[in-house]
């Protein structure tokens, strides 16, 4: 025992070889009765609300815990629906569903599964890992995590839920118009359900994205350089980073989508110059990265459970961070592949093609990895092992038949076919439903602190393999016979029964595997023994878990030097424990982690993170109602809803951020101090609005897409008498204005910094007005020059474009107001200015955005 | 670029993604290049030369600055050779790390970008 003070057994100035100094611990940490006041202390300051106040709980663990069970959730429903679907395939002219009602369980059996279990589930699991992994207290933004939970729950029930009303969608999971779009095809609520619901899940999707890259990058341990890095949190980096990209373009596309719907702006109706493949488009490039956004955090799990069972670190670092970037980059160069039938032309289908082929390389890459570590490790098999090592057989099985589809003159021949079907299930449950098993097995006993039964996990593993090829291994036949994805039945006499048959079969036995799993998560485990800490003997920082659940996340955060801290740290785990590490206490009663450097994880703040609050929920409560009375187009009780949503999100804001602490600095141990508040760049809230604003720019510029598409297949675009709209005059009186208003915001943040605050004020309050009258002139310009959105899509586009403008230009005004607002209550100085300084950033994009709009409507047609 | 007094790139994890970077705009300039080129899709059977020839330079680009990223990786990370696994606590093993991963990167964007190069060599029009 290390009694002594200042008798350090490792020196980890020179073992981390920091650039800051690391001094001897305190020595009063060693004290058993110092340490408990601090234990006290800080299971205050972390506590899980108590009572009904439950649910206003931030905290990671919890959300993360929710979102994961509700994830869960909606998967066990969506398998019910997967199970009527084979029932109803069982035999030939089968009648157990009706045609329209088994429309609706394929629609919500795909769209359910991939929107309410396949993604959240990622971000489910990250939110509960993610912290552990990297010694955080907690992300940070977990009011931020909380908001997006309930975003979830509301829009997911809203959409599984319309089933029971018979009005779920119908269209198929990705919606094609213009069967969706019209209502001679699509009578009813369903697309709007669709559109609405999703695209609130969608808003979820980023929020987690913003919270998972800030998180990775800045709340790493102290000395956790990016060499590392665990490769869980490389691969959350790249899908959380994917999700920025991949998830806009489909809100884009949703919002075409219901202009059309709602209000008959042609976006994909031909007869007014509108084109359904331009959904397809957008569609897809969301909707192929994501199926490698479901696939890769899946296969993090894969790349953490490997090392520990084969007793080894990884072999080959370096390569599945490969992996993972090159996969994160190829995959947005595939989305056509899912259109290789619409008639494109040859040399586009062969890009797609090419890249479709070079995506094997990458994911081929990671296979080799893990399989090159279990060969020169020592392996123990035990029941996560087996669910890798399916989902590795199963997988790879998926990712050849890839390869077959990814070459055009095949895919002409098996798409829309069962092949199809059978490939995509290869590949997410073997690249995902196995490892995310094989993942529940392993982290049981990080959350609840009890192994799972090793008997029922080997019982679940081989029904549920057993019962998975029985169900989709015969699809390749059935597919290549001919049997169309999505239909009804099918008449006998076509050698579909026993295929079809053996299919429904092998279905019952997956799902029955699967519900084995859900009952030993279920089960009473009184009888069953706590499990030891680190039960699997693992490397990595989520094992410091202790057998005594403690929301506090790690007793102290440590300076990491090593891959695997846990076999390679000498007594590191004791050195945690006894808070030898930094933040042991929580003098102030605050919840506080640190924020480290990008690349070399040196500290440089000490985070206030906020604690529960109801806020969150009724912010999601309220812009939940937005979407869902806009669906049955309710108009006046949506412009309400909105309100409300803004008055919530601007009192969470004013009540629960940029707080003026109480000091500069804090001692967090060891010698260091730490500013307590950092603006510009070095905030943490700087990088989230760069981030959300980045994913703003890529549905933006989905939109403007949009545009040249149109322009690139009509011969006359603007159309023949519209040339001349919405003309020069007030685009360009809206051009000065909003570089009037972006100079302002600009000019706002340099006189704060600079001690000039009523100049300051000045600038905020001009700016804001400035860009209500920008905005003005913009949307006057298409409706002088007479543009009807409804006639053809060219005005449709470009009012959409103006109003897209418009809007974040309001926005803008908002953000500047609220700044004035801060100032005059003190609570913006010119020391104390994250505000302001965001502010200013999101002027930077706001103003490109005008630029581009502008430069787009007004000026482009001068040259077309 | 931020470079070291040694005249050598203080690596990042933009210097990581700049291979893959260039071939999503590879990616991007010869698919906007076909679709132009090719719509509205009427004379399916014309040749269309010179958009192949603009993939064809792209190509020839995009596969130099890839090459140019590949080399000073390599350079780099052979002048102060450190062995995989790079992971030591040292801001030397993070530079080698991010070299060798840029070197890995760029092999494969390389490989990508020759793929994605190969239909515009083959198809002479817009079928």
């Amino acid at each position: 025992m290390n009694g002594a003070a200042g008798a350090w057994p490792v020196d980890y100035q020179k073992a981390a070889n920091a650039d800051w100094p690391i001094a001897p611990s305190d020595p009063r940490q060693e004290d058993p009765e110092y340490r408990k006041v601090q234990e006290e202390r800080l299971e205050r300051v972390w506590a899980t609300p108590k009572g009904w106040r439950y649910w206003s709980d931030v905290n990671n663990t919890t959300i993360g815990v929710w979102y994961t069970a509700a994830s869960f959730g909606f998967m066990l429903f969506a398998g019910v629906l997967g199970l009527m679907i084979r029932a109803q395939l069982a035999v030939p002219d089968n009648d157990f569903l009706s045609a329209t009602f088994y429309n609706q369980v394929y629609t919500l059996h795909g769209t359910v599964m991939m929107f309410l279990f396949a993604v959240p589930i990622f971000e489910a699991v990250a939110i509960i890992l993610l912290p552990q992994m990297l010694g955080a207290r907690d992300l940070p933004f977990p009011r931020l995590s909380a908001f997006g939970f309930w975003c979830f729950i509301i829009g997911g029930v809203f959409v599984a839920g319309s089933i029971f009303f018979d009005s779920a969608p119908t269209g198929g999971w990705f919606m094609y118009p213009p069967l969706t779009t019209q209502e001679r095809f699509t009578p009813g609520y369903g697309p709007d359900v669709w559109l609405l619901g999703l695209s609130f899940i969608e808003v979820a999707s980023i929020a987690a994205a913003v919270e998972l890259i800030v998180g990775t990058l800045k709340c790493r341990p102290p000395g956790m350089r990016i060499n590392l890095m665990p490769l869980y949190a490389w691969y959350v980096l790249v899908v959380a980073t994917m999700i920025l990209f991949a998830f806009p373009p489909l809100i884009a596309g949703d919002i075409l989508f219901e202009l059309e719907r709602l209000f008959g702006w042609p976006f994909f109706d031909p007869e007014r110059g509108g084109d359904p493949v331009l959904w397809q488009h957008l569609f897809w490039i969301f909707g192929h990265p994501e199926v490698y956004i479901v696939f890769l955090p899946a296969i993090a799990l894969i790349a953490m459970i490997v090392p520990t069972f084969a007793r080894r670190p990884i072999l080959g670092y370096s390569w599945i961070v490969l992996a993972a970037v090159g996969t994160g980059f190829l995959s947005f160069g595939l989305w056509a592949h899912h259109m290789y039938t619409t008639g494109l032309p040859a040399m586009s289908l062969g890009f797609f093609s090419a890249a479709s082929e070079a995506v094997a390389i990458p994911t081929g890459v990671q296979i080799f990895v893990f399989l090159a570590t279990l060969l020169t490790g020592r392996v123990t098999y035990q029941v996560p092992m087996l669910f890798v090592l399916g989902s590795l057989g199963v997988f790879v099985f998926g990712g050849i038949t890839g390869v077959m589809v990814a070459i055009a003159p095949f895919d002409w021949q098996a798409h829309d076919s069962y092949f199809v079907v059978a490939h995509l299930h290869y590949v997410l449950v073997g690249g995902m439903v196995f490892p995310l098993v094989a993942g529940v097995y392993y982290f049981w006993p990080v959350v609840g602190q009890k192994r799972l039964s090793d008997k029922l996990g080997r019982i679940a593993f081989w029904l549920m393999f057993v019962g998975f090829n029985l169900a989709f291994a015969p699809m390749h036949w059935s597919g290549l016979m001919g049997m169309p994805r999505r239909v009804w039945t099918y008449p006998a006499g076509l050698g579909l029964e026993w295929p079809n048959l053996i299919s429904s079969g092998g279905g019952f036995v997956f799902a029955a595997g699967f519900l084995v799993v859900v009952f030993d998560v279920l089960r009473p485990k009184g009888h069953v023994p706590v499990a030891e800490r680190n039960t699997w003997n693992a490397g990595t920082l989520e094992w410091l878990a202790e057998t005594e659940d403690k929301n506090w996340g790690v007793r102290s955060i440590p300076i990491v030097t090593t891959r695997y801290p846990l076999w390679e740290q000498p007594r590191f785990m004791e050195d945690v424990d006894k808070g030898r590490f930094y933040l042991p206490d929580a003098e102030e009663n605050l919840r506080e982690t640190l924020v480290t450097s990008v690349l070399d994880a040196k500290p440089i703040q000490c985070l206030r993170v906020p604690g529960p609050s109801w806020m969150p929920f009724w912010a999601a409560v309220f812009l939940g109602a937005v979407f869902i009375l806009a669906v049955f187009h309710l108009w006046m009780a949506t412009i309400v809803a909105m309100g409300l949503a803004l008055v919530a999100i601007i009192v969470w804001l004013w009540r629960g951020t940029s707080f003026v602490p109480e000091k500069k600095e804090k001692d967090v141990g060891r010698g260091l101090s730490l500013p307590l508040y950092m603006s510009g760049p070095q905030s943490v809230s700087w990088w989230a609005m760069f981030i959300t604003m980045t994913g703003d720019a890529t549905a933006f510029l989905s939109l403007v897409f949009g545009y040249y598409f149109f322009f690139t297949i009509h011969q006359d675009f603007p159309p023949p008498g519209m040339e001349n709209a919405p003309g020069q005059l007030w685009p360009m009186l809206s051009l000065a204005l909003f570089a009037s208003a972006w100079g302002l915001a600009v000019a706002a943040n340099r006189l704060n910094r600079a001690g000039r605050v009523p100049l300051a004020r000045l600038a905020m309050g001009g700016g804001g007005v400035l860009s209500l009258l920008a905005a003005a002139a913009l949307l006057w310009a298409p409706y002088a020059t007479g543009l009807d959105p409804v006639v053809h899509v060219y005005p449709a586009i470009v009012w959409t474009l103006a109003i897209w403008t418009a809007v974040h230009a309001a926005v803008g005004t908002i953000m500047l107001f609220y700044c004035l607002a801060r100032s005059l209550a003190g609570k913006l100085t010119p020391e104390y200015d994250i505000d302001i300084c965001n502010v200013a950033l999101y002027w930077h994009f706001m103003g490109g955005t005008a630029l581009v709009t502008i430069g787009t409507i007004s000026l482009f047609p001068l040259v077309a | 670029m931020h470079l070291l007094p040694s005249g050598k790139t203080r690596d990042n994890l933009w210097t990581l993604i700049t291979p893959p970077t260039v071939w999503a705009w590879h990616f991007l300039l010869s698919y906007i290049t076909a679709a132009y080129a090719c719509a509205p899709n009427d004379a399916i059977f014309e040749a269309i030369p010179g958009p192949r020839l603009l993939v064809a330079v792209l190509t020839v680009v995009a596969l130099a600055i890839i090459a140019w990223c590949g080399v000073r990786a390599w350079r780099e990370w052979q002048s102060e050779y450190v062995a995989p696994p790079f992971n030591e606590a040292s801001p030397a093993h993070r530079e080698r790390f991010l070299e060798f991963s840029t070197l890995l990167l760029a092999g494969l964007s390389f490989v990508g970008v020759v793929f994605v190069a190969m239909p515009a060599l083959f198809v002479v029009d817009c079928r």
